[in-house]
């Protein structure tokens, strides 16, 4: 964005306002689908789809990633396959347990 | 001494300095909040019986900050693209608003907090009350840091605007990347611990 000129940061700020109305909207979603009583696993499920969405969009439009440089984003698949890593291990942990 | 790629892009990352810098401390970031997801997930599925956090947190507060953090995130981008606009005046306006709403967010949490400990949860009580204490401690002293940083920027650090505004831009810039990292553990934390 070092480049950038007034014309597209305007732009970039109105797409900001619309994040931020889809990020409030996302907020309502979460909190009225805790009050379903879904089951356990449906719940956990849903709710990280929708993190995973409100979380992306802060990552996409507020922080640039949609328009950054190749050095970050091999940062960032580093980052995030030690990540899953990091998730899986416990669960699989767990699977072990209920195969014996 | 002159520090180099303060302002302009090295020629081989294409990025200034302290953005390759940032990204690199948000990764670790990652991997340490990543560690506690992780143990928290150990901890959960080891459980025989996991307390509920809705069963005696304040979902309603949690819900308010969670939309004054997400406020503070627009402001926050808000300011940035004002000097990108050349628009001081506004910058400071937005600045203040972000360390406004990140002050609202620990006063709350404060609240939420003592209500605990007044009705006797502490985070030697339980499993649950040890990882949620943890988390969301860890993640307020981040707030507490953005709030100092985000200060120093609207007070005196904004003199930098009259000297090198490009730097200036790029401080708050990275400033601001950091915040959004911050907000976004809170989209995650904000279900794991409140509502599931």
């Amino acid at each position: 964005m070092e480049s950038a000129h007034v014309d597209d940061i305007k732009k970039s700020v109105r797409k900001y306002i619309m994040v931020f109305a889809a990020l409030m909207a996302l907020t309502v979603i979460t909190v009225a689908i805790s009050y379903l009583h879904l089951g356990v696993k449906a719940a956990i499920a849903v709710a990280m789809v929708v993190a995973t969405i409100k979380g992306t969009l802060v990552a996409t439009y507020f922080m640039h990633l949609i328009d950054e440089r190749k050095a970050i984003y091999w940062t960032l698949i580093l980052t995030v396959i030690f990540f899953i890593v990091l998730m899986v291990l416990p669960v699989s942990m767990h699977l072990d347990r209920l195969v014996q | 001494m002159n520090i180099p790629y303060t302002s302009s892009a090295r020629p081989d990352t294409g990025l200034y300095n302290a953005k390759l810098g940032i990204w690199m401390f948000l990764a670790s970031e990652v991997m340490l909040f990543g560690a506690l997801f992780s143990t928290y997930v150990l901890l959960r599925v080891n459980a025989s019986v996991w307390p509920h956090g809705y069963e005696f947190l304040n979902i309603p507060l949690a819900t308010i900050n969670t939309v004054i953090l997400i406020s503070s995130s627009v402001t926050m981008v808000m300011s940035w693209a004002a000097l990108m606009m050349k628009q001081f005046t506004k910058y400071k306006l937005y600045m203040g608003l972000t360390i406004l709403c990140a002050l609202a967010f620990l006063v709350i949490k404060y609240f939420e907090y003592s209500h605990e400990f007044v009705e006797g949860r502490f985070p030697d009580t339980n499993t649950y009350l040890a990882i949620y204490f943890t988390m969301t401690g860890l993640h307020g002293l981040h707030i507490l840091g953005g709030i100092v940083v985000n200060a120093y920027l609207w007070g005196p650090g904004s003199k930098m605007w009259q000297t090198d505004p490009v730097r200036f831009t790029n401080r708050v810039e990275v400033a601001g990347l950091y915040w959004h990292f911050v907000d976004l553990v809170w989209i995650f934390l904000f279900p794991v611990l409140y509502l599931l």
